[in-house]
């Protein structure tokens, strides 16, 4: 009887050093991530915040870019990332749509998701040349904003169909049923009942998509990007800086590398700031498209 | 075929993929009575439902032989549009599902889309709601979420919505299943109601509801209508041993 309560005592006290040393780990992973993500942001900003100012973020570079502000990449990586979200939603959103809600499920179908997934595993800098081949030798439309928005849609498109595709699944059958039942149309039903009540999570995966347009460069150095303009653009078949490529360029390509650095940081952190501010307006929309959802 | 009845079946056979689940079903739904289909789970008296207003249709890999006649018309001829149907043919669901809408527009949506002029909606959702003696519940906070009122609330509130389009036959699967007694018992006295204007078909796993609020009764059993016949009359001395057992609950 006493062995056996002895044995017993043992077994718990196995149970939970085992389940301790299992919770430890799991918050280590999950703290390391945080410290990761915490670490990288605070070497940009520790290194970046000098070279903000006023000036900085409302002047074009001068002295051969290593004095001056950084207005145009600002603008550009503005434009190029708001042209992509324009190319790629409607896109990501219809072929969702037609995937989830229209199409019979079937080979086609698998092949077709199966294309997308490859698209999705595509490098980046195939898009850019891709980008160079089809939009602006091709269709004639130079390197521009209007070649490098393109560009930057078609890659975020997987990343879109994929979050859509979710979302749509997410909406409950019973809404489409209780539409059809109503002698509602096929159409009228997705458009007035289904994607009204999937916009909020398509914008979550979209989010995904702003970043990386945001932050890519291979795409947009063949296509939209320029070295230096002071000028600001006029039309979507203008060139543009941007800041991505603007931080490669200062890096690897200035001629005063090592001086430029705080330039380069600072660079670094605006653009940390651009894409966070375009996220947080994609986050208040979906607030809001939320409101009136409960099911 | 009595003059008065609204849908006529003629050998309707219906299958999932390679499966039969409704066999060989001829039968008639007498306009402005209660017709109750009872069964086991499984025995196709949903499906059958669901055939009336082409719902099925949205389910790949299924297939209809035999005619469903509404008012003397093919539902299932080629050149006709569910669409039609539906708006002729309304449809209540087992599980309340309003539109996370307004109570108000969850009302108007179909009547809107199909062409009810804006001045005529107001009304139209006065009479719709108080039809499903939902309107003194509900006047004063129209404009709220259907999502915050209660089970039997939103029952009735879908039940509004389907009257809304003021269909001549009102489906109704397992309506009550989801809901408490009260409720319940509410959802009863409006279908006692709804039959003056209303053909109803119901689906329901209640024996006593069926008993009590249906005029006419099918018993279905493994995909083929066992028995058709008056309510009084199937859960008096019904004339097959089956639909006996299965209303005294001996299997089922």
């Amino acid at each position: 009887m006493k062995t056996s309560e002895a044995a017993g005592v043992r077994l718990m006290r196995r149970r939970y050093l085992k389940q301790t040393i299992f919770f430890t780990l799991v918050r280590a992973s999950a703290l390391l991530i945080v410290l990761a993500l915490g670490g990288v942001l605070f070497h940009i900003f520790y290194h970046g915040i000098s070279a903000i100012s006023w000036e900085f973020i409302t002047r074009p570079p001068t002295d051969s870019m290593t004095k001056g502000g950084i207005l145009p990449a600002i603008l550009g990586t503005i434009y190029l990332t708001v042209g992509a979200i324009a190319v790629g939603l409607p896109l990501g959103i219809a072929s969702a749509i037609y995937l989830t809600e229209y199409a019979k499920q079937g080979r086609v179908i698998r092949l077709i998701k199966v294309g997308i997934n490859c698209l999705a595993g595509v490098p980046s800098v195939v898009f850019g040349l891709f980008g160079l081949g089809f939009f602006v030798i091709f269709l004639g439309f130079g390197s521009s904003i209007l070649s490098g928005s393109l560009t930057l849609g078609f890659l975020i498109l997987p990343t879109i169909i994929g979050a859509a595709e979710e979302a749509l699944k997410g909406v409950p059958q019973t809404f489409r049923e209780a539409s059809l039942s109503l002698g509602v149309s096929k159409w009228q039903t997705i458009y007035r009942i289904v994607l009204p009540n999937a916009l909020p999570g398509i914008l979550t995966g979209s989010i995904l998509g702003i970043g990386r347009a945001a932050g890519e460069t291979a795409p947009i150095m063949f296509t939209a990007a320029a070295y230096f303009t002071a000028k600001l653009p006029g039309s979507i078949f203008d060139e543009v800086m941007a800041l991505p490529y603007h931080i490669y360029v200062l890096a690897t390509a200035g001629t005063h590398i090592e001086a430029t650095r705080p330039i380069q940081f600072g660079t670094v952190l605006v653009l940390v700031a651009v894409v966070l501010g375009i996220d947080l307006v994609a986050i208040v929309i979906r607030g809001y498209m939320r409101r009136n959802k409960r099911w | 075929m009595a003059a008065n009845d609204i849908i006529r079946i003629h050998r309707v056979n219906f299958y999932y993929g390679a499966v039969r689940a409704l066999t060989d079903i001829s039968m008639q739904f007498e306009k402005n009575k209660v017709t109750a289909l009872i069964g086991p789970s499984g025995c196709g008296k949903s499906t059958l439902l669901r055939l009336l207003n082409r719902m099925n249709d949205l389910i790949d890999g299924t297939r209809v032989e035999g005619e469903i006649l509404f008012e003397g018309r093919n539902i299932y001829a080629p050149q006709v549009d569910p669409v039609e149907i539906r708006r002729k043919i309304g449809m209540v669901f087992q599980k309340p599902n309003p539109f996370p809408k307004t109570i108000y527009n969850n009302i108007t949506y179909g009547p809107r889309l199909n062409g009810v002029s804006a001045a005529d909606l107001p009304g139209l959702v006065e009479q719709s709601l108080r039809q499903a003696v939902l309107w003194d519940e509900v006047k004063d906070i129209l404009d709220k979420s259907a999502m915050n009122l209660s089970g039997g609330q939103q029952q009735r509130l879908c039940i509004a919505r389907a009257l809304a389009m003021k269909p001549d036959v009102l489906l109704m699967d397992e309506p009550t299943s989801a809901l408490d007694p009260i409720s319940t018992a509410k959802i009863e006295e409006l279908v006692e109601e709804l039959k003056r204007h209303y053909t109803i078909i119901i689906v329901t796993h209640n024996m006593q509801q069926a008993a009590r609020i249906s005029d006419q009764t099918a018993f279905f059993y493994l995909g083929n209508l066992i028995e058709y016949n008056k309510t009084e009359k199937i859960f008096t001395k019904p004339d097959v041993k089956q639909t006996e057992d299965y209303i005294t609950g001996r299997f089922g």
